[in-house]
């Protein structure tokens, strides 16, 4: 009895091995693999791309000014100003962001993820908080516009950085709430039963072993919030930002920021001088991108630090 | 003894009591806010509306200082400027999340990542410059033959560089989601590799991908920067549905009627803020809510 018959086609040895081994094209999926490569490639080059045009338009300022583009005021012409009050008027926002969205961003994790019951009320505050760190930045601009600068013009002045503070304060507030309530939950349950079996109150546990443990992971958190602080320009657009002459730097007063100058820089038409107002938007940019990835950067580098030390590296 | 000596001391126990109640008062500070939000955008609108004939709604053409309020010059601007962008990020956001989470190997991905999050991390605004000063002249103006060198297609395009890395981020999440029993399997049968990923692992994260598309879509939509410094209009235009003419998104409606706000606060040109921000902010809400329901149908089925 013949197993293979006149129908089956013989197969040799050598064709077996070649079609499991051998280097059968496959022009569709090596396609697709091209692809996915020439998406990556095509995202790292416009990045490059990015960093490469801010650096050459930048570079008549950084040599023709050096530190003296930092610390000098605003002016008329582009050859003579400086970014001097949009530096004071971010590091403001900053300081007003760590004063009033991290006390009370984390003071919300902790409860959320310490105290509260898990009740309908609990769920709908966790869902409000992921959907409120959903909504355009510009959103957060229309509140500090009718809160912060109308209803509150007693306590800020009108449009002042302190106005501007806290409406980004409230922008990053979800972020920071987000970011500590993970740091949080990475505690583990055995350090806080420790503290409640020699009789710590439950305020006692979250202050002297919950927060001490987390501090990396909410301190992260803390610098990627500062960026982000830093970066945004649309609510201080809203909140009435100066973009011309700003004769002081003040807390009570018209205000400018970082972003602000890399915003009415850009869109300025040609002074037709040597240092133009591209170079000056270009260099105003390139210190907004450097500040914020140095906050980045610190950030990590914060977060690999002690999460050595906590493994006792 | 009794129970009262076991409870411990009061003052201790009042203080936790204190920091329970301070704790909680910070948690309700979001809901709070939210209604602010909601409350501000609502009471302007109607403001606005009360102040308007609805007629002036369906009129062609944004021109706030002349009352003409074409909503749909604004909704046409940022539905064509939010597509070019989803145009650009979801082909190279999925493309850079495919092969970083099936292809890369781990070196590579070490290094790719970070580079990733650098792009994450620029400002708007610093983008709103590149597409002022690079992509306008340098690539829409020598491919295409815009009539202004700032126009929605500039704006698109640079809004959609800006969500690539969300885009990139959120896909990663929902590919690497996926059990690796399933690609096991597949490998089991002898499957190659590009079919494994395009047959079987796309598929099974399809919700993810999603997810990550709608949370994408949100951002550009509401992203204010870009739009404002390259979408070619200060403020007023004529209607337009070519991505070629210059535009209007929502959002730049915002910021150019907030900036013109210093005469009068009261008057429909700067009431319409409200409006277009109540807009904005359901059209993002739902979005978001929707996006948000992908994301933890992943997280349900593995």
């Amino acid at each position: 009895m013949a197993l293979v018959g006149e129908s089956v086609r013989t197969v040799t040895r050598e064709e077996v091995a070649r079609s499991i081994t051998g280097s059968k094209r496959h022009i569709g999926g090596m396609l697709f693999v091209a692809g996915t490569v020439v998406a990556l490639m095509g995202t790292l080059v416009v990045l490059f791309v990015l960093i490469a045009q801010l650096i050459t338009q930048a570079w008549p300022v950084i040599t023709g000014r050096g530190v003296g583009f930092l610390t000098d005021g605003l002016s008329s012409r582009p050859s003579t100003i400086g970014v001097w009050p949009g530096l004071y008027g971010s590091f403001a926002i900053g300081i007003i962001v760590l004063i009033v969205a991290i006390p009370l961003g984390v003071a919300a994790a902790v409860y959320l993820e310490e105290y509260a019951p898990p009740t309908k009320v609990t769920r709908f505050i966790v869902i409000n908080i992921r959907n409120l760190a959903g909504v355009p930045a510009v959103i957060y601009g229309v509140l500090g516009l009718t809160i912060f600068v109308g209803w509150l013009e007693p306590v800020t002045s009108g449009r002042t950085i302190l106005a501007a503070g806290l409406a980004v304060a409230v922008l990053v507030l979800p972020i920071v709430i987000i970011t500590s309530t993970e740091a949080i939950r990475a505690v583990p349950g055995g350090l806080r039963e420790a503290g409640y079996g020699v009789g710590a109150t439950k305020w006692e546990v979250v202050r002297d072993h919950v927060l001490p443990y987390a501090a990396p992971g909410i301190l992260t958190g803390i610098v990627l919030s500062l960026a982000r602080a830093l970066g945004e320009a649309a609510p201080l657009i809203l909140v009435g930002a100066i973009t011309g002459l700003l004769p002081e730097t003040s807390l009570n007063g018209p205000f400018t920021a970082l972003p602000m100058l890399v915003y009415s820089w850009s869109g300025r038409p040609s002074a037709g001088t040597e240092v133009d107002w591209a170079n000056v938007a270009a260099a105003a940019g390139l210190t907004l991108v450097v500040l914020v990835l140095l906050f980045n950067a610190a950030a990590i580098v914060m977060r690999n630090h002690f999460e050595r030390k906590r493994n006792g590296l | 003894m009794n129970l009262i000596d076991l409870s411990g001391d009061k003052r201790r126990l009042r203080r936790d009591a204190r920091m329970q109640v301070a704790l909680r008062t910070a948690a309700l500070v979001s809901v709070v806010i939210s209604a602010l939000i909601l409350f501000v955008l609502v009471r302007g609108a109607v403001d606005f509306l009360t102040k308007i004939d609805l007629g002036q709604l369906v009129d062609s053409g944004w021109y706030p200082r002349r009352d003409r309020f074409g909503l749909s010059t604004i909704v046409v601007g940022s539905v064509i400027v939010g597509g070019i962008a989803m145009l650009v990020a979801v082909p190279f956001g999925l493309g850079t999340a495919v092969y970083l989470a099936e292809y890369a190997p781990s070196r590579v991905r070490s290094v790719v990542k970070p580079v990733i999050e650098v792009l994450a991390g620029i400002p708007s605004v610093v983008v709103g410059y590149f597409a002022l000063r690079f992509i306008a002249p340098e690539v829409v103006g020598r491919l295409f033959d815009p009539t202004q060198p700032r126009n929605m297609l500039v704006a698109g395009i640079g809004i959609g560089i800006l969500v690539v890395p969300i885009m990139a981020a959120v896909s990663e999440d929902a590919l690497r989601a996926v059990p690796a029993s399933l690609r096991e399997a597949s490998y089991g049968v002898g499957a190659r590799r590009s079919t494994t990923v395009i047959r079987v692992v796309l598929p099974a994260a399809v919700s993810g991908i999603v997810a990550a598309t709608i949370i994408a879509a949100s951002r550009a939509i509401g992203e204010t920067m870009v739009a404002t410094m390259a979408g070619g209009l200060d403020g007023s235009g004529p209607f337009s549905a070519s991505p070629l003419e210059p535009g209007l998104t929502m959002t730049a409606a915002m910021t150019n009627a907030a900036g013109g706000s210093d005469q009068v606060q009261a008057g429909a040109p700067f009431l319409v803020l409200f409006f277009t921000g109540l807009l904005l902010f359901m059209v993002t809400m739902g979005l978001n809510i929707v996006g948000d329901r992908f994301v933890r149908r992943v997280r349900e089925k593995y």
